[in-house]
């Protein structure tokens, strides 16, 4: 109310586009700007920062010199890459866990269209709480249990299979099942809060509507596959959108701590070989370096490229 | 708001009310699933407790899978005997505080002015502060900042390493543009108050809940946080609760396969106890957040809710 009074009769006098202008705006913002000034120094130094450190990509980088310093290599350090007899392997392995972690992309969906049917709130509430808490467990934690969970000799899961006439089963030495435990882990520890925002967004379902239907005799799971499931739907498409764009980067500290001598093949991914070429004993900062930026670089491509296609079919886009 | 449309809804029609028996299959279908969720998610830390407090012997003959075994604090009295432990929980906690304050102290302020539309050049720097989310150095540029600049295996470099989340940046503007009125701010100014006071006196008590919200989610991401420790620090000193309880958990190697049977007897004496120790550590490292939880959890969800609308 006030603003629309007062607020013009300030600006009138100056013309948006001239630098009086443009110096009474700045001398609006001086106390803003110095808030953030604290972030902007740090944004500034640890996030530009590594992205200067970036050309060492293309040099042969010699710590005592400096990147200012260091001989030109051009694109040697990414050629190097793709040449790499692993390349492909790396491209699989990642693929093989991603991928099937997008197979358990509707858990999350299926999980808040249910705790949306359900009537008595304490329930309700009571699920939700013990449905979000492994999201809250640290990496060192959740891998530990997965490992005791699965052991050999003394795991519940082998004991049970024990009891029930089957014989044990060395899980963790099975790479062809090391994805699957990896996209489970994940879901257990991802599924209550993952869906969060769908139930968030199912609270935007008109009730007249479902009450209309039900009067008309839908039944219950016709309302939830025909009102509830559309409205959610444009979160839906974000969430998907995001994982889509993500499909080739794979954190890496979570298969850092599942690594055992056996399953070194199937957990050698892109952003693996940058830790163990760059710092893992290997030392090879420029070769590293090349490779982070190619992954970062096919990620962010992958990212705009859904984002994109989804503005032009669905006009649901993250920017 | 939600809360009394349910209770509303439950008075008028009651569960069971009305529904056809179609409907009554699908109910019992979304219990089961829900209850079958529940328990997956709640059995691993079950079992840990149960299983640090039963007999060790009958754990490692895989006897303690639903209910416990005999009682016994014996793996605790060893592993709070174990000072790597203590300093590691010293250490974590000091990461936790210190590492969080930092956090809000970049965080709050920025996203406040950034909230503030007639701010000059907000959409350029608001977009310098976005182009990190989706890009970055990488792993190894980052390293060599931080050896250049001298904070390898200090302490600090666990403070300054994740010292604040664009992402919660925009979180937490999102709430101030969606919770404070800008009539507040109208009144603000006529009464003269400058910018400072405002957001000292006006807007910090007015954003209580979202402080909450990024305290704990700066927090849970300190208290978890391994790997940057696993690579900038060298000295056992400095070591996070999470980096001990990797070697305690993840390193120890499993001794029951040797074959000498004197040292067999020992040796599985030893991994015995090193098997509910094991169930020990882990309920003791997320017995913080175990205990907390329950109290804070609704503040999470909050912060997912007001993430989730775009500003």
């Amino acid at each position: 109310m006030l603003k629309s009074k007062q607020a013009p009769a300030r600006l009138t006098p100056i013309k948006p586009g001239t630098w009086a202008y443009t110096a009474k705006r700045l001398k609006e913002s001086w106390p803003w700007y110095l808030m953030m000034l604290p972030a902007l120094i740090y944004l500034i130094i640890f996030e530009y920062g590594p992205m200067y450190g970036l050309l060492m990509a293309f040099q042969r980088y010699s710590p005592t010199k400096g990147i200012l310093g260091s001989k030109w290599v051009g694109l040697k350090h990414f050629i190097r890459f793709l040449k790499y007899p692993f390349f492909g392997k790396m491209i699989r392995n990642t693929l093989n866990i991603t991928l099937l972690s997008l197979c358990t992309f509707p858990c999350s969906i299926i999980f808040a269209l249910f705790l949306n049917e359900i009537t008595q709130t304490k329930f309700k509430k009571f699920a939700q709480m013990i449905s979000y808490m492994p999201h809250f467990l640290s990496e060192v934690v959740v891998v530990s249990l997965v490992l005791l969970l699965l052991d050999l000799h003394h795991g519940p899961v082998n004991n049970m299979i024990e009891a029930f006439g089957g014989e044990r089963y060395y899980f963790m030495g099975d790479p062809e099942i090391f994805p699957t435990i990896y996209v489970l882990q994940g879901l257990w520890q991802g599924l209550g809060w993952g869906a969060i925002l769908y139930i968030s967004a199912l609270s935007a379902v008109p009730t007249e509507q479902i009450e209309a239907a039900r009067i008309d005799g839908a039944s219950r799971f016709q309302v939830m596959w025909h009102i509830n499931l559309p409205t959610i739907l444009p979160t839906i498409m974000i969430t998907f959108i995001m994982r889509i764009g993500s499909l080739l980067s794979l954190g890496y500290t979570k298969l850092l701590l599942f690594q055992n001598p056996l399953n070194h093949e199937v957990i050698q991914t892109i952003s693996m070989y940058v830790y163990q070429t760059g710092l893992g004993g290997g030392g090879d900062f420029s070769y590293a370096t090349a490779i982070g930026l190619f992954n970062s670089v096919i990620n962010l491509t992958l990212l705009l490229t859904f984002n994109w296609l989804s503005k032009k079919l669905t006009e649901v886009s993250l920017f | 708001m939600s809360n009394n449309t349910l209770v509303k809804k439950k008075k008028k029609h009651g569960m069971w009310h009305g529904t056809t028996p179609g409907d009554k299959v699908f109910l019992c279908i979304v219990y089961g699933t829900i209850i079958l969720i529940c328990l997956a998610c709640i059995y691993p830390l079950y079992l840990t407790i149960i299983a640090s407090v039963s007999e060790p012997n009958d754990v490692f003959n895989g006897k303690v899978n639903i209910l416990p075994s005999g009682f016994t604090l014996e793996a605790y009295t060893h592993v709070f005997q174990n000072q790597r432990i203590w300093m590691g929980y010293g250490n974590s906690l000091f990461y936790t505080i210190v590492g969080t304050m930092f956090n809000l102290f970049l965080t709050i302020p920025t996203a406040y002015a950034l909230s503030k539309k007639r701010m000059y050049g907000r959409s350029f720097l608001t977009t310098l502060f976005l182009i990190t989310m989706y890009f970055g150095g990488g792993l190894i540029p980052t390293y060599i900042l931080f050896r250049n600049m001298g904070l390898i295996d200090t302490r600090w470099i666990l403070i300054i390493n994740g010292g604040m989340s664009v992402y919660n940046i925009v979180v937490t503007r999102t709430y101030f543009q969606n919770n404070i009125p800008e009539t507040l701010f109208e009144a603000a100014r006529i009464d003269g108050a400058g910018e400072f006071l405002v957001f000292f006196k006006l807007v910090l008590p007015l954003s209580a809940p979202i402080i909450a919200v990024m305290t704990l989610y700066y927090a849970v991401g300190h208290w978890g946080s391994w790997f940057s420790a696993s690579i900038y620090t060298f000295d056992p000193d400095l070591q996070p609760l999470q980096l001990v309880l990797r070697g305690i958990l993840l390193k120890s190697e499993d001794m029951t396969d040797l074959t000498d049977p004197e040292l067999l007897a020992e040796a599985q004496r030893q991994a015995r106890r090193a098997l509910v120790m094991k169930y020990s550590v882990v309920f003791i490292a997320s017995a913080p957040m175990l205990i907390a939880y329950p109290f804070v959890q609704k503040h999470f969800v909050k912060g997912v809710m007001v993430g989730s609308l775009k500003g």
